[in-house]
């Protein structure tokens, strides 16, 4: 078994708001990440697929169009976008848009198209919401 | 609440942070020369040191009310107290932890597992990895 990771970078805003608590308990949660007008950061998506390599190309997958699935999957929803405000599944009552909920969103996303390619199996999503600080996701085991 | 990230299952959150320490890899078990044989210019008398950087990920299930696995300031308050304070701007062989123990950077490694496992605040500690320079690094699972 071969693991494949490709990587890309997208910069969006978000801010972390629950609902459900009052603005008092947001803010002590969440910290400055509260801020209502939001912030932003250059996020980096690195998507892990796991395979045999192909016994005629040699390829696990080919990755250019891992390199378009994720452009058109996950880059075309959320870069230079406001995930609170533009992209569905973080909207208001929905997920709070934290690194780990990213890493899973972005799973849910690509886990139809790399399934439907057939072979390779998506293995893991992480995404760094800066070089210090990332999540991870591998479907939930 | 919040809904749609409790049925996800486990996720891992992941956290960098820096510290700068001495050490000299010497073993009393060892002659002279078979420690300058083992650890080269390692194992200089004097030490010296690195820019380490110490990487945990932690893993649990996605609080669906927070979105998290961990809370990042608490992570940092835990990381902090038991690991930077103690080995930051430090000379590892003095440390108790080393005392029967060369600072290897795997033995770091698996001191700072051993210091971190039961003191998150959340989630279970899957590993540390600890980078000693740019072009090394070791990786403990607790195992």
């Amino acid at each position: 078994m071969i693991f494949l990771t490709r990587r890309a970078t997208f910069s969006a805003s978000h801010y972390y708001w629950n609902e459900a608590w009052t603005a008092a308990e947001n803010e002590r949660v969440f910290g400055r990440c509260a801020n209502r007008n939001g912030h932003g950061h250059n996020y980096t998506l690195e998507v892990t697929v796991a395979g045999e390599p192909d016994a005629v190309t040699g390829f696990v997958v080919d990755l250019k169009w891992l390199k378009d699935v994720m452009e058109q999957e996950v880059l075309a929803a959320y870069d230079h976008r406001h995930l609170n405000l533009e992209v569905e599944e973080f909207a208001a009552g929905k997920l709070i848009p934290t690194t780990e909920n990213i890493a899973i969103a972005a799973w849910r996303r690509l886990e139809p198209a790399v399934a439907a390619a057939g072979g390779a199996k998506l293995s893991c999503i992480r995404v760094y919401e800066t070089p210090e600080i990332f999540a991870e996701y591998r479907g939930g085991q | 609440m919040n809904s749609g990230a409790g049925s996800a299952g486990k996720a891992y959150f992941g956290r960098r942070a820096a510290l700068s320490a001495s050490h000299r890899l010497h073993s009393d078990a060892l002659s002279a020369e078979e420690n300058r044989a083992a650890y080269g210019k390692c194992n200089n008398p004097h030490g010296h040191g690195h820019n380490y950087v110490v990487e945990v990920l932690v893993g649990g299930e996605v609080d669906p009310e927070t979105g998290m696995v961990v809370n990042l300031a608490a992570l940092d308050e835990v990381l902090r107290k038991n690991v930077i304070e103690r080995f930051d701007h430090a000379n590892l062989n003095l440390d108790p932890c080393f005392k029967d123990r060369v600072p290897t950077t795997e033995n770091l490694c698996s001191v700072v597992f051993g210091l971190l496992k039961d003191a998150l605040p959340a989630g279970e500690l899957e590993y540390v990895r600890v980078e000693e320079t740019e072009n090394n690094f070791f990786q403990c699972y607790g195992e």
